[in-house]
């Protein structure tokens, strides 16, 4: 072998340099060093799942923060308060937030074991979920038939983005609630499917939470101070 | 082909026999090499009968290590054809002078230098950097694999994905000619109307979602993973700079996604976010991707400080100095790294106050960086020093990152950035940070970490020439570009016409010949290390006398990595162990709680790919399909519930008892 500095042979010659003299005194107390039962990391699901939804927060976020540099921008088009019609945006609004409640029902229920009470329940927050699907669709159909789609300025492009991404979520948590609902009695209350309840309990929440900002910020106040 | 061009559109949208570039030569070249390579490549695995190999032990494995090595692949490939671009440009700029035009046309260079960029950052040093985390960072924190092993697997396929699709735009159309950050309105549809800019938004698409996905991973393997008594302040060095880098992920890789996919909607439907009519405003976009990008250099570095730390203790035999305050620099360097994006364009106009505050948050990040330095050197203070290739790269680039981010405060001050912005300066600066620290941090893992993964060392001479070449190559590539900056001279130009430049241009592609011969040493480096692997053999698994868990374990580790989890008391636990007289337990094995492999990722990421492609050439109907496809596949993989097994306690048995013979003969 050719004998270059610190090949194995000379670099196992090394003595440890911040080892006191003493240290040996430490070997006495025979610490363990290995885990010999059964060593179980708790599971990391929850924790993955809720990094991931600070994940998109960012991405709301940055339609935020496009929406509130360019939401003024109407380019000698409509603003806000010509557009928005509140009555049926707080009837949409009402349809998301009962279909939160409606979830943490199914999710009682879940704790009950009582399957067919659960299905109820997840049922009525997917019709929930759709109803508001609905209203959203007919919201921007109605103002593309007006000449208020996303082309004619940067307001309404920044508007159809924003509201248009949180939309495409629900109709994410709505495959994904049906799946489960198909999932749930094939299997029953088992981890997996209590586990997964749980990350679209979350998710579906977190669509909520940013409902509230869009409503807020998009519609109220584009209404309420122009 | 069809009569009816409305049928053929329908089919091909706008892809034409038009989009094969055969005109050019140089592209034609490329792809002959590239096609015969390809089928040599898959010829000698049919020939060997190796596919039923790669697919069952590679391509479906959610083997933490095993993934790792194929990010590693995918980076060095990637390398090669990013070098290409760079070694082209510099030729063209040495001699496009006066009445030479020099051989690549604008459009063709704009193309070059573009591809460069997106290449070296996005599939070279990111897939780099995440195989040093993946492979090394569970091996240091005794865990058997990451929290989400599926995901990993899917994550690594669709780097790959966005990999392939760049790739692709080289025989299939073409790429951006915008630079690598695509800024509007040059960007938009109304300047790059062409596939340029959708094969750069696609494959930036594809592989972002792997990279946030392989962030929340590696985030919550750390957090929830760990072996017991390994507290915070416990973590090796690397595992606490892998932690920040992957929040740091995780919390600018979605900025990048919505940034992009505001910039396609303003391709595809025609909005006004970034364009200069109807109210766009193309700042905001310089603006977002910026506070994407300028945390994404502090991604790149990050590792490479921690892969230093780890080098500097082992080979010189002491515990890191100023441990805590190396946790804390970089935590602080985290942090900040959102609060200087600004300093990308302090020529947007956004006044003096905006300019001193983000100049300022700049120079303040030097602190913590000066910090690492000083901690580094004092590491180094009265130890015994081996001076291995790790090592050699690591003091290389003490010296070299230095100069590197001294220039950099010196473009953080708003006056002297108005005089080098945009020139070549700042590429000098950029260059010196990324390849002296990043590159030569990645050269150092890889040699640090490599008998680890494969059981034998490589090759210390020509490890030595790769370093030398590098070193010197780097050197006499930017210092002349530090120079020609000063001078005035801007980037991404392919022709000059005052003569007196020339001699500069010509030292620099000098300099990158000799970074050629860097990367061409390391490649003989790897095979002649693999031809002399049992001269190399190392059955200890802990060649370099190591301080960290990884080498605790043998080289290559079992598929479980640790038969009996370690239980960790000090910060260097392996040193400690070793110290205080540990015992391997022989006996009492348990079955091993182990993730299923599955080949979902593979389908997924090709789907993916396809949907990429049918976007980019507007084929609606295959985007259609391949998205409903994608649908099905992941909704599919949802109702497979057995996803895990156990290794029997007779198979740990086995594999372990061939260890402790192998330890016994040595």
């Amino acid at each position: 072998m050719t004998a270059h500095p610190g090949t194995a042979d000379t670099a196992a010659k090394i003595v440890p340099q911040d080892v006191p003299a003493h240290a040996s005194a430490g070997g006495t107390e025979a610490p363990v060093f290995y885990e010999t039962k059964e060593h179980h990391a708790e599971s990391s699901t929850m924790l993955g799942f809720w990094i991931y939804l600070m994940s998109d927060a960012l991405i709301f976020a940055v339609l935020f923060a496009t929406y509130g540099v360019l939401g003024r921008n109407y380019a000698a088009g409509p603003s806000p308060a010509d557009l928005f019609d509140l009555p049926l945006i707080a009837l949409n609004t009402a349809l998301l937030l009962f279909s939160s409640i409606t979830y943490g029902v199914a999710m009682l229920e879940v704790e009950k074991r009582r399957m067919g009470l659960t299905l109820f329940w997840l049922g009525v927050t997917g019709l929930f979920g759709l109803g508001f699907l609905g209203i959203e669709l007919y919201e921007f159909h109605h103002l593309i038939e007006q000449g208020a789609g996303p082309q004619r300025s940067a307001f309404l492009s920044a508007f159809f983005a924003l509201v248009g991404t949180h939309g495409l979520h629900v109709t994410f948590g709505i495959i994904w609630l049906v799946t489960l609902m198909f999932q749930l009695p094939k299997r029953g209350f088992i981890p997996e499917n209590r586990r997964r309840l749980l990350c679209l309990g979350m998710f579906w929440h977190f669509l909520d939470v940013i409902w509230i900002g869009v409503f807020t910020f998009v519609y109220l106040m584009g209404v309420l101070l122009a | 082909m069809f009569s009816d061009p409305d049928v053929q559109q329908f089919i091909f949208g706008r892809l034409t026999w038009e989009a094969i570039p055969y005109h050019d030569p140089i592209l034609l070249m490329t792809f002959v090499a590239v096609a015969l390579g390809g089928i040599a490549l898959l010829g000698a695995v049919t020939y060997f009968g190796k596919w039923g190999y790669l697919w069952n032990e590679w391509f479906t494995s959610v083997d933490h290590k095993k993934i790792g090595i194929m990010y590693g692949i995918l980076a060095i490939v990637m390398l090669l054809r990013g070098f290409a671009d760079a070694i082209m440009m510099l030729t063209q700029k040495a001699i496009a002078f006066g009445p030479n035009e020099g051989y690549l046309p604008p459009h063709h260079f704009d193309q070059v230098f573009t591809a460069h960029g997106v290449i070296m950052i996005f599939f070279f040093a990111m897939p780099l950097v995440t195989a040093v985390m993946n492979f090394v960072m569970p091996l240091q924190i005794g865990a058997r694999d990451v929290a989400f092993p599926f995901l990993n697997n899917f994550s690594f396929w669709m780097t790959a994905g966005g990999a392939a699709i760049t790739m692709l735009s080289l025989f299939v159309g073409e790429f951006a000619r915008t630079g690598w950050l695509a800024y509007p309105p040059l960007s938009g549809a109304a300047y790059s109307p062409g596939v340029g800019v959708d094969y750069y938004i696609w494959g930036l698409q594809v592989a972002g979602v792997g990279t946030t996905l392989s962030g929340i991973n590696l985030i919550a393997t750390i957090v929830k993973m760990r072996a017991p008594g390994m507290t915070m302040m416990k973590l090796p060095v690397f595992t606490w700079t892998t932690l920040c880098t992957n929040i740091l992920i995780v919390a600018a890789f979605p900025v990048l996604t919505a940034t992009l996919t505001l910039l396609t909607l303003d391709r595809y439907v025609g909005t006004h976010f970034f364009t200069n009519d109807l109210g766009g405003n193309p700042m905001m976009y310089i603006n977002l991707i910026w506070i994407w990008g300028h945390p994404e250099v502090y991604i790149l570095i990050l590792p490479a400080f921690g892969i230093f730390s780890e080098v500097v203790s082992t080979f010189c035999g002491k515990r890191l100095f100023g441990y805590a305050s190396m946790v804390y620099a970089t935590v602080v360097i985290t942090i900040l790294s959102y609060l200087v994006w600004l300093h990308h364009f302090f020529t947007m106009g956004s006044g003096a106050s905006v300019n001193a505050f983000f100049g300022i948050t700049t120079m303040i990040i030097s602190i913590p960086t000066g910090a690492k330095i000083f901690n580094w050197l004092f590491t180094m203070y009265r130890g015994r020093i081996r001076y291995e290739v790790p090592m050699l790269w690591t003091i290389g680039f003490m010296v070299t990152f230095v100069i590197g981010g001294m220039t950099g405060v010196l473009l953080a001050v708003p006056p002297a950035d108005f005089v080098l912005h945009n020139g070549l300066f700042l590429i000098a600066h950029f260059h010196n940070v990324i390849i002296g620290g990043v590159v030569f941090g990645l050269m150092a893992g890889i040699n640090y970490w490599w008998p680890k993964a494969f059981g034998y060392k490589l090759d210390h001479f020509w490890g030595a020439t790769s370093f030398w070449f590098w070193l010197t190559g780097f050197y006499f590539t930017f210092m002349p570009m530090y120079v020609l900056g000063l001078m005035g001279v801007t980037r991404r130009l392919n022709h000059f016409d005052d003569p007196s430049l020339q001699i500069w241009f010509m030292i620099s592609t000098f300099g990158a010949c000799l970074i050629a011969l860097g990367i061409a040493t390391f490649i003989i480096q790897m095979v002649v290390s693999f031809m002399r692997r049992h001269e190399l053999r190392d059955v200890t698994g802990d060649p370099w006398q190591g301080r960290t868990l990884e080498w605790s374990t043998s080289s290559p580790p079992p598929d479980y990595n640790f038969a009996f989890t370690p239980v960790i008391h000090d910060l260097d636990a392996w040193w400690d162990m070793k110290r205080r007289g540990h015992s391997r337990p022989t006996e009492g094995y348990r079955p091993i709680h182990m993730p299923k492999n599955t080949s979902t990722g593979i389908f997924l990421s090709g789907l993916s790919t396809v949907l990429a492609f049918a976007l980019i050439w507007y084929i609606w109907w295959l985007a259609a399909a391949s998205f409903i496809g994608l649908l099905v596949v992941a909704i599919a993989h949802t109702f497979n519930y057995k996803r895990d097994f156990y290794i029997p306690a007779e198979e740990v048995m086995r594999s372990e008892n061939r260890r402790n013979q192998a330890l016994a003969a040595e």
